[in-house]
């Protein structure tokens, strides 16, 4: 009974597809007055029907679940907003968020530019730039084990050896090793170490090309003015550059936001390293629990949009100028 | 996508066909209440005779779903043969590591396999309540279970006073494992009480050694094995009786034998001079992997080791897991007298998601006698069931779990995490574990958990 429901439904939806389609075409057939308009929009109508089914839809969805119990049978206020801003372990893991979302665009960014910076026009340019893009070609899972590695703890007993890199350098320098992912809040930076070690490169090349893109006459003009090293990279390089960071803070940003995979590989979310995203699929899937997974989700959309608002209104301007 | 749809659509259509004929065999079968002791007695591998109780099955197909991945799932797909060739039915086996997210997704998005071995009756409990998805047992599967299995299975698969689950696989969780080896050199014995564990590991401290390593990682699953330590203690301090009103939530979880319980396994793995060999010091226990938790007794580096039965899986090629071998394991010994010597064990349910008779046929065959002792045949496997004899299974620690599953005068805890609702039992219990042995206290950690339930 359940598959023939299923292939109607098919039926009905491929039907639905054709007949759309159809009047679509003999729409932009007919009326040749408003061709531009008519066109345009078979163009987009796709597209559009795309989105609306599988981003405007869902999100209304999610959002309306946010409002309901467990199972979304029963309206509960909310309650479940009460208990994303309210519960202890909850708190810990906006907290964690805020780390996140705070640190690693503006570490990334900064390593990334000093580092584009510094490589420009020099000799090893090419082969510099290389090796601090390779990590964006790794996943973040990739990248959490490669770093789980590092940070790997074995004890300072006698006949065990250290098989963390990190852990061997500080029993080389005299020190006791130690567990770098138990720690609150300081794991936290851990972890992000790794996303900032992925998306350096990201900001790196996105600037460079930028720098480079900054006109001769501009920094020839400084440079006979007298500016040099910090002050030509303050007054000079940043602003000319302002676009291009902007866009680079708020992509890694808006990345951070949802990262997950670091979390997921590293500590599986205990010892208080949990985040949004990554609670998100902790009460979705595993406790089932739709209403607090569903208004976790519009947490993080609402923390989303107005970076992506900035963003459009910087690359506005941008434009306009 | 628009294949495997296309392709369920024209198998449907072949079901259609064949459904009111089996409808029919299935009638005729509803007399026979003693259909498992006829179909053990069929004994030999090529006999079908098993499976002429199952009706005319020819062309069918069933999809089963569960956690076993490769390798296990090889032995587990071969004990479906038998029935298959004999009934001519299909089955269509598919294991994943993310069973327990994907499975609500397949019931939401409306196609659930026809049946899922779930390794937690709180899931069960979750499926039932909150999705309405499990269909109920057949009568005939349901006297198979009375007939060959301990009356608490048939608790452990209810829900609301509704049957929901067979039984499917065992094992037993209260072993600790050690060096026979080790302890013949050492001249140490394996200890018969609490008291006696508690001596055995001070004079392992006493001669220089570190008696306990354990391990709680395992992924976003971090923490389960402490909560396995929690459940055993509570057990043998607080009884059986206790011990289902704690994770029926009738007393709170911050209660303070639950408490005392805490305190017990703290003697042990928070105690700088017992843990953790060859790992680090307690706080290690947290990120070592459960899997490594206890390897370091290969090297002398910790004497013992507490972990289920399945462990004998870890010690790796080449290392003899018998008892004049490189490892074995030793019971758990009891605490309190007054409790006895219970067991704390785990296992998996069979429940069915459609309603076809094929299914139900199936799922009768998966709870029968005749199946648990095909499916020990193929090793790596203990069952509850008490008609499989002890030797049918292939390993020694496989044979010790067996008898001790069968002995009637065990108490049988099923492991409480995996009963409680999934707030609890899947997250709150195991990050509390996980805060506690980092350094939480235990009143902090109980009253978290508390707070967690639902």
């Amino acid at each position: 009974m359940d598959n023939y429901e299923k292939l109607g439904q098919m039926l009905l939806a491929i039907a639905l597809f054709v007949a759309l389609m159809g009047v679509i075409l003999l729409v932009t057939g007919r009326a040749r007055r408003r061709a531009d308009l008519w066109q345009s929009l078979a163009f987009v109508a796709p597209a559009l029907l795309l989105l609306i089914v599988g981003l405007v839809y869902p999100a209304i969805r999610t959002g309306y679940q946010s409002f309901f119990d467990r199972t979304s049978e029963n309206f509960v206020g909310l309650d479940n907003y009460d208990f994303v801003f309210t519960n202890e372990a909850m708190i810990t893991v906006l907290r964690n968020t805020a780390i996140w979302v705070f640190l690693t665009p503006l570490l990334s960014t900064f390593i990334g530019l000093v580092y584009a910076v510094l490589v420009d026009r020099s000799r090893v340019e090419a082969a510099a730039k290389a090796v601090i893009f390779l990590p964006m070609a790794i996943s973040l899972v990739g990248a959490s084990i490669i770093w789980k590695f590092v940070y790997e703890y074995r004890p300072d007993q006698q006949g065990i050896e250290q098989i963390g890199l990190l852990n061997q350098v500080l029993v080389w320098l005299g020190a006791e090793p130690r567990q770098f992912l138990i720690g609150e809040p300081w794991n936290t930076l851990f972890l992000i170490v790794i996303m900032v070690w992925v998306q350096a490169g990201f900001a790196m090349t996105v600037l460079a090309a930028a720098i480079k893109a900054i006109p001769a006459d501009i920094t020839e003009a400084a440079q006979l003015d007298g500016l040099t090293g910090v002050r030509m990279f303050r007054y000079i390089t940043v602003p000319s550059i302002r676009p291009a960071l902007v866009v680079v803070l708020t992509t890694i940003a808006i990345g951070t936001l949802k990262v997950f995979d670091i979390v997921r590989t590293m500590t599986g979310g205990q010892f208080g390293t949990s985040v949004i995203s990554y609670e998100f699929y902790t009460q979705g899937f595993r406790t089932l629990n739709t209403g607090i997974a569903s208004s976790l989700a519009v947490v993080l959309f609402v923390l989303v949009v107005p970076i992506v608002v900035y963003n459009v209104r910087q690359m506005r301007k941008a434009e306009y100028r | 996508m628009a294949m495997s749809s296309a392709r369920k659509g024209w198998a449907a259509v072949g079901l259609a066909a064949s459904v009111s004929l089996v409808l029919a065999a299935c009638g005729g079968d509803d007399g026979d209440d003693d259909t498992a002791g006829g179909g053990d007695t069929g004994g030999g591998d090529a006999d079908c005779a098993f499976a002429e109780d199952y009706g005319d099955l020819e062309g069918t197909q069933v999809s089963v779903y569960s956690t076993i991945v490769a390798p296990e799932d090889a032995p587990l797909e071969a004990s479906f043969d038998t029935f298959e060739e004999c009934t001519g039915m299909t089955v269509v086996y598919e294991g994943s590591d993310e069973f327990e997210a994907q499975l609500p997704v397949r019931i939401q998005g409306g196609s659930p396999p026809d049946l899922a071995i779930i390794p937690q009756p709180g899931l069960l409990a979750t499926l039932v309540r909150d999705y309405d998805a499990v269909i109920p047992v057949p009568d005939d599967a349901r006297a198979n279970v009375e007939a060959s299995f301990d009356a608490a299975w048939i608790d452990y698969g209810t829900v609301d006073g509704t049957y929901y689950g067979t039984p499917f696989g065992a094992n037993v969780k209260s072993f600790v494992w050690y060096s026979p080896s080790a302890f013949e050199e050492a001249g140490y014995e394996i200890p018969e009480t609490w008291d006696d564990l508690i001596a055995l590991s001070d004079q392992i401290v006493a001669d220089g050694g570190m008696p306990w390593c354990a391990g709680f990682g395992s992924g976003d699953a971090t923490g389960w094995p402490g909560t396995d330590w929690v459940e055993e203690v509570m057990l043998r301090t607080a009884g059986i009786d206790v011990y289902r009103q704690w994770y029926e939530h009738e007393i709170p979880f911050n209660d303070p034998q639950v408490v005392e319980a805490f305190d017990t396994v703290g003697e042990i793995l928070k105690n700088d001079q017992y843990v953790n060999g060859g790992l680090g010091d307690v706080s290690s226990i947290a990120t070592t992997r459960f899997e490594d938790g206890g390897l370091p007794i290969l090297q002398g580096q910790c004497w013992m080791h507490r972990q289920a039965s399945f462990y004998q899986a870890n010690w790796g090629d080449g290392v003899e897991v018998a008892e004049d071998g490189d490892v074995y394991a030793f019971y758990l010994p009891g605490i309190d007298p007054a409790q006895g010597n219970p067991v704390l064990g785990g296992g998996e349910f069979t429940a069915a998601f459609t309603e076809r008779p094929e299914v139900q046929a199936f799922q009768t065959y998966l709870s029968s006698d005749h199946w648990h002792a095909e499916r020990a045949s193929k090793g790596n496997f203990v069952s509850a069931n008490k008609t499989v004899p002890v030797d049918a299974y292939d390993s020694p620690v496989n044979q010790l779990s067996a008898e001790i599953i069968q002995d009637p005068e065990a108490a049988f805890g099923f492991d409480a995490s995996d009963l409680m609702p999934a707030e609890v039992g899947t997250v709150a219990f195991w990050t509390g574990m996980v805060n506690w042995i980092t350094g939480a206290s235990t009143q902090e950690t109980v009253d978290a958990i508390e707070n967690a339930w639902p």
